[in-house]
């Protein structure tokens, strides 16, 4: 099958030359999802279907038009491209519109494991045990646990095509898989709910249902009776969970879409000394076996490492093809788009680089403190840094947690944040694209009574 | 009653007799119920951004999502390719939910009433390309006329038509056809050297262009982007801590969608998991408070004819004068929990399984001038507009953020201030509402709402409201 999607990109390609395009690119998916939610030991929700869909972006000199359609028949494929070519002809001319440098153009060496064959044949049966006997466990783990919003797991298999007229063409085929459950702790009138999750492109590497209920009730559990503690300022620890929604934050403010925009707090920044020396960002599309790896961005550009801030200091900003020549730079191959469109940027492994300290040290290095399980509606404006976030977590007294804490908020300015960035621990995990181990940010203000 | 008006009939040659054989086939392992919904969907996209018209962009998707219903399990499965033989094939996929024999799919539809919501003057396919290039760029004028401190402007505009035909293995039958058009402004301002600062606003439903030529104009869409990125140029930190809060009126009205909305949702009910379970009839809100869901107002951004399962959608209260009511309730809910649907079961696309959902969320009027509220407040925040909202229904705990709020000093609006959280409590929040204006209005029309993965466009309101006691999420403690 996925033979022929390429012919067909290729194709279209070829298609949208000859009805008058001086650019093509051409991107298809096809994809296979496969859900199973029990709830409560009964089986919920189960879901399975396929489905494929094809875009097109054309280039009729500077202009630029894009279409996207399901329906990849001949007649659809060509109806996708005149319609492109029929929005190229109402756009503006961008003087800095186009496709990469031929040069940047590959696919990356080796296998990168991005699918795993096991993923396909797994039984439906074993794949509803697998949420049964997590949410078996955390029913099962305390009588305080009382109900549940019910166990999943989800599989997908996807199929990815690029081709432009530049002559390249590539695909690849991705595998992945996750096991959820989410435990209902109740105790004295105070209900809680959390979460566990764990995700892998190999069945292999996913954690037991056992793990997993264990460590959702837990969660659950230790959030039973929270306080809500005075407004006060005090370092604050992120665990993992949380210090991902962070770095996020953070990528968006080295996107190039926002840099050449000046839309972010780090424009013009670059070289510059503007977080503690404590903190490395890398990017990596190579690592095997992630969810940020691909052997080509798509704009067919090669994956790459990049090493975006190094002990403090901005080193690169992150960018596709057009970013890049706004600023006057190189791309970094991290164009990523759905299929139609032009392409934006997108993270490959964007990960904090770890430290040297469990982060049982951090938290015993805490007097007072919070420490962050969950955030909510955390807003982070790229513009000015500001940050202002609901957060619930467990209070840190003397260097160990001592209660659970919710309906607060955590505010400060990511800039002064990333300079009061002052210890990463070592507990670094590639749960998705972005990862980050736990830090302790000096200070920010919590509101709360 | 045949199907000669549906969209399907006429263009993948989709009869009333082949939907009660995908419905016997999805049937066919036994289970109490099962439904089609069948999904046309086109839209169109432009955006300008630094005064170039750069993207525009169209898009056609289309497919069937077949659900089988036994017991509380559901089996889903969808097919993007409208042929028998792929319809088939999903709707026995869905069917292994089931074990048992066939069951019977009753045969002859029955056309389901339906409102007439949408103003549709003209289809989005008959309106020229060149009409929406000139709605951008007028607001990209606009915005950069607005004040010379304005830098960056990005404008877009998205249209869509989608139709859809639902189909039940209880007979019952319906069609729509849902316009929705969108536009959006974002704009940066700076003083020389300054730091920049933006401002976003946007509005639309369902309608199409003739909506932003003749009722909301890019210009003003522009011009409230480019005002609010000038008042943040002025802007102080936040307070952090309890404050009173003074909402302003119309998209404040989040505060509703996420302080009880969600929170009444049959589904999350019906398991026991909401901090709302089992509290119909208790005081859950001031006695100020009455809030309704309402999918049936014309033209709005959360309005429909019927809902995605066929439904006609209705006037819900959820809380009237502090007093719990009832729950937003699908029709699986419905029948688990021995109600009736009201109306609120949607989903994002034939890819996704229906569950209760909001339409347009609002607080009714009530009797204060909004300039006694103000000059009530000795010491607070007024909060004229927000950006997002969440909440952990399990908890209660919700957030919103404001993105244009000033301090009350001495009953006085003075200066305004960052953008903050503010975080309260559902079953608390509203219990602390102590006046509620008589300006109730409905927002401009941008809202998105997300659960379990799925987004859909939801519309909320609310009068000038003050509420006691909220915690402000700043940094100037």
């Amino acid at each position: 099958m996925s033979e022929s999607l390429i012919d067909i990109a290729r194709s279209a390609v070829r298609r949208a030359l000859e009805a008058g395009a001086t650019g093509a690119e051409c991107t298809i998916s096809e994809g296979e999802e496969f859900s199973a939610s029990v709830r409560m030991r009964e089986v919920e929700n189960l879901k399975q279907a396929g489905s494929r869909g094809a875009g097109i972006r054309v280039l009729v000199g500077n202009l630029t038009g894009s279409s996207r359609t399901s329906d990849l028949t001949p007649q659809g494929i060509e109806s996708m491209i005149r319609g492109a070519l029929d929005l190229a002809r109402i756009t503006t001319p961008d003087p800095h519109a186009g496709l990469p440098d031929p040069a940047d153009l590959g696919r990356f060496p080796g296998d990168l494991k991005l699918y795993d064959p096991a993923v396909s044949t797994m039984e439906t049966e074993w794949k509803i045990a697998q949420a049964m006997r997590a949410e078996e466990v955390a029913l099962a783990a305390d009588p305080r646990i009382t109900n549940s919003e019910g166990g999943s797991f989800d599989s997908y298999l996807g199929a990815r095509v690029f081709a432009n007229s530049l002559g390249f063409a590539g695909e690849y085929r991705t595998s992945s898989c996750g096991l959820s459950v989410v435990p209902v702790a109740k105790q004295n009138g105070s209900m809680e709910r959390d979460y566990w999750h764990t995700s892998a492109r190999e069945v292999s590497r996913l954690e037991s249902p056992e793990e997993v209920g264990r460590r959702a009730a837990e969660r659950a559990l230790r959030r039973l009776n929270p306080r809500k503690v005075p407004t006060q300022k005090v370092p604050v620890i992120f665990e993992p969970r949380t210090a991902r929604m962070l770095l996020g934050d953070l990528f968006d403010a080295v996107n190039g879409g926002a840099i050449y925009r000046h839309a972010s707090f780090l424009t013009g920044k670059l070289g510059e000394k503007i977080a503690s020396e404590a903190l490395t960002i890398i990017d990596d599309a190579t690592m095997p076996g992630l969810f940020g790896s691909s052997p080509f961005d798509d704009e067919g550009v090669i994956a790459r490492r990049t090493v975006v801030i190094e002990r403090g200091v901005l080193k690169s900003y992150l960018l596709n093809t057009y970013t890049a020549l706004k600023l006057g730079l190189k791309t970094t191959g991290n164009a990523s788009r759905g299929l139609a469109g032009s392409a934006g940027v997108g993270p490959g492994n964007f990960y904090l680089e770890a430290g040297t300290r469990s982060e049982d040290d951090l938290i015993a290095g805490v007097i007072q403190g919070l420490y962050v399980t969950e955030l909510i509606g955390a807003s982070a404006n790229t513009v000015t840094g500001d940050y202002s976030s609901g957060a619930a977590g467990l209070w840190i007294e003397n260097g160990e947690l001592a209660y659970p804490v919710s309906e607060i908020t955590i505010a400060g300015n990511l800039k002064q944040m990333l300079m009061n960035l002052e210890q990463v621990g070592t507990n670094l995990e590639f749960r998705s694209s972005i990862a980050s181990p736990s830090i302790l940010i000096g200070e920010m203000t919590i509101s709360g009574q | 009653m045949g199907l000669s008006p549906s969209f399907f009939a006429a263009k993948f040659g989709i009869m009333e007799r082949d939907l009660e054989s995908y419905l016997s086939e999805a049937l066919s392992a036994g289970g109490e119920y099962a439904d089609l919904y069948f999904e046309y969907l086109s839209t169109s996209s432009i955006g300008i951004d630094e005064g170039i018209v750069k993207s525009a962009s169209e898009s056609v998707t289309l497919g069937v999502g077949i659900r089988v219903i036994a017991g509380e399990r559901t089996g889903y499965a969808y097919s993007d390719d409208l042929s028998p033989e792929k319809i088939r094939k999903a709707a026995r996929v869905a069917a292994l939910i089931a074990r048992g024999p066939a069951s019977v799919v009753k045969t002859g539809f029955q056309e389901a009433r339906k409102h007439n919501l949408y103003s549709m003057v003209t289809s989005p396919h008959e309106l020229s390309l060149a009409e929406r290039v000139d709605l951008v760029k007028r607001a990209d004028a606009a915005a950069r006329s607005y004040d010379s401190r304005v830098f960056q402007v990005i404008a877009n505009y998205a249209d869509s038509l989608r139709e859809v035909l639902v189909a039940s293995s209880d007979g019952r039958l319906s069609f729509d056809r849902q316009p929705m058009a969108r536009m959006g402004v974002a704009a940066l301002a700076r003083e020389a050297d300054g730091v920049p600062q933006q401002g976003y606003s946007g509005g639309g439903g369902r309608v199409t262009l003739d909506f932003f030529l003749n009722e909301k104009t890019p210009e003003h869409f522009a011009k409230e982007a480019a005002r609010q990125a000038i008042v943040q140029l002025t802007a102080v930190d936040a307070p952090a801590g309890e404050s009173v809060v003074v909402l302003g009126p119309g998209w404040p009205g989040i505060l509703l969608h996420e302080a009880v909305g969600h929170g009444l949702e049959a589904d999350f009910n019906r398991k026991g998991v909401s901090a709302f379970s089992g509290r119909i009839g208790q005081q859950v809100a001031s006695p100020l408070c009455t809030v309704i869901d309402d999918g049936t107002i014309g033209s709005r951004r959360g309005s429909l004819n019927v809902d995605d399962e066929g439904v006609p959608t209705q006037k819900n209260v959820l809380i009237e004068n502090g007093i719990l009511r009832g729950y937003l309730q699908d029709t699986l809910s419905a029948r688990l929990l021995g109600s009736t649907s009201t109306g609120s079961g949607r989903r994002e696309s034939y890819q996704h399984i229906p569950m209760p959902r909001m339409t347009n969320t609002y607080m009714l009027a009530g009797q204060s001038d909004p300039g006694d509220i103000i000059r009530s407040v000795p010491k607070g925040i007024y909060c004229a507009t927000f950006g997002g909202g969440q909440v952990d229904i399990t908890s209660g705990n919700f957030v919103f953020q404001a993105t244009e709020s000033y301090l009350i000093e001495d009953g006085k609006i003075t200066r305004p201030v960052k953008g903050a959280t503010l975080i309260g409590n559902g079953p608390e929040a509203l219990k602390y509402v102590s006046m509620v204006g008589n300006d109730l209005q409905l927002d401009e029309g941008i809202g998105v709402c997300g659960k379990e993965g799925q987004s859909v466009p939801v519309g909320v309101g609310i009068p000038t409201v003050k509420i006691d006691k909220m915690t402000v999420g700043g940094t100037a403690a």
